[in-house]
């Protein structure tokens, strides 16, 4: 299988501060791909590097068979970008905006394209309204229409379902898995977990590094992380009690529950032996969440971090 | 309530103290221009050049030019062979006066006849040419009273012996509108067409379209010339306007050729709009842009011959005027719409447009970037 994105070792830097250090990314063609990290990861440069808006220092790759600093007009022609912030003109209509972005890719029977891809959208009876006028969901749902009217071979999503309703997001995931079974290449950054699971793969990056690749599935399970879940009255109370004690990772409520996991299951074991006897409690082990191993993730690159 | 207002003007001077290019340019600026213009201003100009056609060297005239160029407002740095010559010069406001003194000056003098002066003056900025002019007349009498001793005593000018004959071109009625109008053309270009590019780029930066805009196949040429052309559009309008009125209620009517007037307004739009453009490129937000362009309009002001006559300025002033794309149009359109100007006349200022023209796109383009870098 070809592969859309196959970059090595992107590092770029700020002044002193590494943003992106030594990153590298093989996406398959076809591929949705999730990419997550905390705030301030390096999520956004590294999209930015990969769709030409920004030079790497270092490092460097292709994208869609195009060198990334060489071919960057070739990346852009035939890559989506969608900003994280709204990027369309608000004070243009929504079909004004679509045949704007049409005009600059140079689209041919720019009418018609306009005209489906409103009627994709559902958005022809509002053509004629301000952008700026189209609530959250449906301002990102114009902007990924207007990163696919040029009938890209990849989108770059950033953070596209920020601040949007479930259903809304649902609706979105749902035209994402559409483009993707046309054969485009997704790469889309998200901190939503169950966006992370509608991925077909995921790769996880925490100070400008990445730290993990795979499935959901995979990923949980090279983890080796080991949870429990306590049910009752009073256990999601534990949960400042255990957070900092040895051998957890992360305790946190979850309604009246409490999740609990830890990196050693001996050690997580003897953290909770003295509330595994309060009768009130039922105790069971459970399988680690995504967002467990995510927590983890981050708390083992700081640690990284900080020994560099 | 005081507390709730006490919160907001915290707050306002927390975000004023981040945004440190306003901040600068709020307590610099007027600094400087106080400066700029305190000592560049002077509405009373001297050592105006003047040319000077004497057909008739004797000491009597020696002393008439000597009396002139002693009220220190006449500098004789021109002496043509013949009118022509000299009405050419004035043309192109290489000189502000033309003084003729004819071939028998002294002898009518000496017997008694009528003799004259001739001051040929450019009045189209009637502040420059007033004080002068004023000045002459006292200056002659004066001096020739020291000369015309003895016989010729009775034959001072006082005793209407000298004439001088004042003739004020271009604007024999000293109208300031005549001048103004044609200047105010640049000045109101010089305003809508800087500060509309330098907000039309920032605003797209400011509302985070620029990112958008940077991700797709645009060059930066097609950028600046596509966000440029319409105001080139807006900006002629905005001539055909001001020539309308300017006729219809001030009775200013254009001397020269149309034609010409037309590729200087477009050339120094074109230059405004590379300007507005190039501010863009180095400013973050629409107030940055606005006060950066109201950096450029001031001097468009006060230091381009608009409102004080640009020759009573000190050297190192005149040398700022020389770079504004303004001080280069109020001259081209002064001369096209009061003296009729022909093209070699005005090529010098076209020249001069274009010149600063080629330096602000190229700063701009080079300034301007595809990345976000």
């Amino acid at each position: 299988m070809a592969l859309a994105i196959d970059v090595h070792d992107l590092v770029k830097r700020y002044g002193r501060r590494t943003v992106v250090d030594h990153v590298s990314l093989a996406i398959e063609q076809g591929r949705i791909c999730g990419f997550l990290g905390p705030n301030g990861s390096g999520k956004t440069t590294t999209l930015r590097l990969i769709c030409g808006l920004l030079t790497p220092d270092e490092g460097g790759g292709t994208c869609l068979g195009h060198d990334l600093v060489r071919d960057r007009d070739a990346i852009k022609r035939q890559a989506g970008y969608m900003t994280q912030r709204f990027g369309l003109y608000e004070d243009l209509t929504i079909r004004e905006n679509l045949e704007f972005v049409g005009r600059v890719y140079r689209l041919d029977h720019l009418k018609n394209r306009v005209d489906r891809s409103l009627e994709r959208l559902g958005l022809a009876t509002r053509q004629k309204q301000l952008a700026g006028a189209l609530s959250g969901g449906w301002k990102q749902r114009l902007a990924l229409a207007a990163c696919v009217l040029h009938e890209p071979k990849l989108l770059l999503l950033d953070e596209p379902t920020a601040g949007v309703d479930p259903k809304a997001r649902r609706a979105f995931w749902d035209e994402i898995h559409s483009y993707a079974a046309e054969g485009i290449t997704v790469l889309v950054s998200t901190h939503y977990m169950d966006e992370a699971e509608r991925c077909h793969e995921i790769a996880y990056i925490a100070y400008g590094e990445l730290m993990a690749r795979g499935t959901a599935a995979e990923i949980i399970e090279q983890s080796g992380l080991a949870a429990f879940i306590a049910r009752g009255p009073g256990a999601d109370r534990l949960a400042p009690k255990l957070r900092d004690a040895e051998g957890v990772t992360a305790a946190a409520a979850f309604g009246t529950a409490l999740h609990v996991c830890g990196p050693d299951r001996e050690a997580l074991v003897r953290t909770i032996e003295p509330f595994r006897h309060e009768d009130s409690l039922k105790w069971e082990e459970a399988e680690p969440t995504l967002e467990d191993v995510f927590i983890h993730l981050m708390g083992r690159a700081r640690d990284n971090a900080l020994d560099g | 309530m005081w507390q709730r207002l006490l919160a907001i003007i915290v707050k306002e001077i927390q975000q004023l103290r981040r945004d440190r290019l306003t901040f600068a340019m709020m307590f610099g600026v007027p600094i400087m221009q106080l400066l700029l213009f305190g000592y560049a201003i002077d509405t009373d100009p001297h050592n105006l050049p003047t040319a000077v056609i004497s057909a008739d060297d004797t000491t009597v005239t020696r002393t008439i030019v000597s009396a002139l160029s002693s009220t220190g407002y006449m500098k004789f740095t021109e002496r043509p062979r013949s009118e022509a010559e000299a009405n050419a010069l004035l043309q192109q406001g290489k000189v502000q006066f033309v003084v003729t003194i004819p071939s028998d000056f002294t002898r009518r003098l000496v017997r008694g006849e009528r003799a004259q002066v001739l001051i040929d003056a450019d009045a189209t900025d009637p502040l420059a040419a007033a004080n002068p002019l004023a000045a002459a007349q006292p200056a002659i009498e004066q001096a020739l009273r020291r000369d015309l001793i003895g016989p010729l005593a009775d034959r001072n000018p006082k005793a209407g012996g000298v004439e001088l004959v004042l003739q004020r071109r271009y604007n024999p009625e000293g109208k300031a509108r005549l001048n103004i109008v044609p200047g105010l053309l640049a000045v109101i270009l010089t305003m809508t067409m800087v500060m509309m590019t330098a907000l039309a780029v920032t605003r797209e930066r400011e509302r985070g379209t620029m990112e958008n805009l940077l991700a797709m196949p645009v060059r930066p040429l097609e950028v600046m010339i596509g966000k440029i052309l319409p105001y080139i559009a807006i900006g002629s309008v905005q001539v055909a306007v001001i020539l309308l009125i300017s006729r219809v209620l001030f009775d200013v009517v254009t001397e020269g050729s149309v034609a010409l007037l037309c590729l200087g307004t477009a050339l120094f739009i074109t230059v405004n709009l590379a300007i507005g453009f190039t501010i863009s490129t180095v400013t973050q937000n629409q107030l940055q842009a606005m006060q950066a362009s109201v950096f450029i309009l001031l001097p468009s002001i006060l230091l381009s011959g608009f409102m004080f006559p640009f020759r009573g300025m000190p050297n190192w002033a005149q040398w700022i005027g020389e770079g504004l794309p303004a001080t280069h149009f109020m001259r081209l359109v002064r001369g096209l719409m009061l003296k009729g100007a022909a093209f070699g006349d005005i090529s010098g200022q076209l020249l001069a447009l274009t010149a600063i023209l080629l330096v602000v796109s190229a700063l701009a383009v080079s300034r301007y970037k595809v990345t976000l870098d």
